[in-house]
């Protein structure tokens, strides 16, 4: 593939629907024309967001839909309270999409283990849709999603659709539970020992804070998955999303270009560095 | 405009002459074709990049001292039209500006329009690229018009620009091109590199090698005499003099293992404990690409502007994200950088991020020194 001059002008894209997740929480979906200059994108990939006259913020595909942009956004800053604030009818740039996705290919046929830590599972949310739509492809698709507080999980209605669901195994656990819960409390990595999967036929795709996701793929290790079928999602600085402004380089990663998706041995010694 | 194609076949072994009271012709020609010509010139008791219009506007008669922490320009009379051999700016200033606008836009009945800013109106024709900075221009190619991303920005001011190179005579007390490979003869991606020769005589000329068809047009059109052996026999000895003269070195090979193998090392907080992450050595180097962006909007909320700027990994907010920073400690950002030139630019770039320029050593204002700080890591940690 040669390259491309990269596009530096966010395209227009008018919001179709918003729902309020949690608190700080929305899931944002774009409507994306026939031979939109942005694309559908794929599981895992990113696009820029431009909430006008604000700034950009690399924001991740929540589902896999070709005819919108579906993207859950935490306002945690500036443009992300901003994106926050959109309503059905406003307009919002956008670039993209970039990045490395989920190795959907590769699991084809195979037992899935997805790991989401808070809004680590909108990235994955994007994987449930794919296996989901194509069901017969894939094998055991289990997920285990670990939230704050009840009150801070997304997607409710669908997490109770998907528990109902006898394809897809899904368990919740939260940090500290209130008056109303009565789920699993504890970390998220607790919820994987038993399972129901085959360790040797098993992709494991884990999104979450890097502790999380480190000890996700200790877990998984342990249970006998090869480590070139485990993957992480990484979060660094970005500005370009091109591998040009510097800013979200691991090493020698640069995580808008090479990931943000990565095989876990690619990254586990760099991971392991302090302030790396 | 053409490129910097090899040269279709070799030209006269030993290159051609420009004699110094013909420089002009040069400059004029390279004005004429439509460039923007930019040299070196004194401005302000500061070694500048600026607009060229002739010979006269070189920094005849000058010199500099390099030494950490420390450039100071000298006017000793030197008879070279090139005795200086850089100062803080770099070509980057002018391929990759430390401040533009990318783009503008305002609000429509279908959302905004952007309008991209173009490009300059002319190419760049460099005059006086040292060949460690021709390195370095080779480096942002690489990172800025190489990967799958190509810079629009970048390629808009690099495409069509002719490089001109002089050899240096005389290399100051932080450079060390010859450790790095990238000097003091230029290597290739030239359009022309000339070699100064008898400076302050009659026959003053510069030595004049062709490394693109476009140099070679150039050569042919000036109807440049063919040099003698004795002409680069001179130029050869000019350079292996400077070569010999090298300020610093460094062991290039032992660098990368050495970084390699002290990512956790308690050196980092001795360095720490003189770096001040004021970034100077990021805004003189002539590899350093990292920028950010400005996102802008009138009072209005109609018009807004994005603006791009140089930006440094020794800034706090660099790698600011969600749950806090994570380069928080300066050792920790001063080993991001050293470890990018050295070590990871290998891995993304296949080359060294250093050019031995030695910029970094001089304009640090405590005096932090790259090839030093190699030298103190521990050789053997095993």
């Amino acid at each position: 593939m040669s390259a491309a001059v990269t596009q530096l002008a966010p395209v227009p894209l008018r919001v179709a629907a918003v729902v309020r997740e949690t608190a700080d929480s929305v899931t944002l979906t774009l409507a994306r024309p026939d031979g939109s200059a942005v694309g559908p994108g794929a599981p895992g990939q990113f696009n820029m967001l431009y909430p006008f006259g604000i700034g950009e913020a690399a924001i991740s595909l929540s589902s896999d839909s070709a005819e919108t942009l579906v993207h859950t956004v935490r306002g945690v800053g500036a443009v992300s309270e901003a994106l926050g604030r959109l309503r059905p009818g406003d307009w919002v740039g956008v670039r993209g999409p970039f990045g490395a996705g989920w190795p959907l290919e590769a699991a084809r046929g195979r037992d899935i283990v997805l790991v989401a830590g808070g809004i680590g599972l909108a990235p994955l949310r994007s994987v449930i849709h794919a296996v989901l739509r194509d069901r017969a492809a894939f094998g055991r698709l289990f997920v285990a999603y670990g939230a704050r507080t009840p009150r801070e999980r997304l997607y409710v209605a669908e997490l109770e659709d998907w528990q109902a669901r006898s394809d897809i195994d899904i368990a919740v656990t939260v940090d500290a539970g209130d008056a109303h819960w009565s789920g699993r409390v504890g970390f998220v990595t607790a919820l994987l020992a038993n399972a129901p999967i085959d360790p040797a036929r098993c992709i494991v795709m884990a999104c979450g804070p890097e502790v999380m996701m480190r000890a996700a793929a200790r877990q998984m290790l342990g249970r006998g998955v090869p480590i070139e079928n485990v993957y992480v999602s990484l979060e660094r600085n970005m500005k370009c999303a091109a591998g040009l402004c510097g800013h979200c380089q691991v090493g020698p990663l640069f995580m808008c270009k090479d990931g943000p998706v990565f095989p876990f041995g690619r990254v586990q010694d760099l991971l392991g560095v302090r302030e790396i | 405009m053409t490129s910097n194609d090899p040269p279709a076949s070799p030209t006269a072994e030993a290159g051609h002459i420009l004699p110094a009271a013909h420089f002009d012709a040069l400059l004029t020609l390279l004005h004429e074709d439509g460039f923007d010509v930019r040299g070196p010139r004194v401005q302000g008791g500061a070694l500048e990049i600026g607009k060229l219009p002739n010979a006269a506007a070189l920094p005849q008669g000058c010199s500099a001292t390099q030494e950490p922490g420390a450039w100071r320009l000298q006017h000793t009379g030197t008879p070279a039209w090139f005795g200086i051999t850089h100062g803080g700016m770099s070509w980057k200033a002018l391929l990759h500006p430390a401040r533009t606008r990318l783009w503008s836009a305002e609000r429509t009945a279908d959302g905004f329009s952007v309008h991209e800013d173009a490009g300059p109106a002319k190419p760049f024709a460099f005059i006086g690229v040292r060949a460690c900075d021709l390195r370095a221009i080779a480096v942002q190619d690489n990172v800025l018009q190489r990967g799958p991303y190509v810079d629009a920005v970048y390629n808009a001011r690099r495409n069509g620009a002719f490089l001109v190179t002089v050899d240096c005579a005389e290399p100051s007390g932080t450079c060390f091109c010859v450790s790095m490979g990238s000097g003091p003869a230029a290597g290739s991606g030239y359009d022309l590199a000339l070699t100064e020769l008898d400076a302050g005589s009659a026959s003053h000329r510069f030595l004049v090698r062709t490394g693109s068809r476009a140099g070679e047009a150039v050569v042919q059109r000036l109807g440049l005499c063919e040099a003698t052996h004795q002409d680069s026999a001179s130029a050869k000895a000019i350079v292996e003099g400077a070569s010999a003269r090298m300020g610093r070195s460094m062991d290039a090979t032992a660098a990368r293992a050495t970084l390699s193998a002290n990512r956790e090392s308690p050196h980092w907080q001795d360095v720490a404990q003189r770096c001040l992450s004021c970034g100077n050595c990021t805004m003189v180097c002539p590899t350093c690409f990292c920028t950010t962006v400005e996102d802008t909007s009138d009072l209005s909320g109609d018009i807004a502007e994005r603006w791009r700027l140089w930006d440094s990994c020794f800034t706090f907010g660099f790698t600011h994200v969600a749950g806090g920073t994570v380069r928080e400690s300066a050792g920790a950002r001063y080993r991001h950088w050293i470890s990018h030139k050295l070590l990871n630019l290998h891995e993304q770039f296949d080359e060294s991020g250093c050019v031995g320029c030695g910029r970094c050593i001089t304009w640090c204002p405590v005096g932090i020194d790259i090839t030093a700080e190699v030298a103190a890591l521990p050789q053997d940690v095993s």
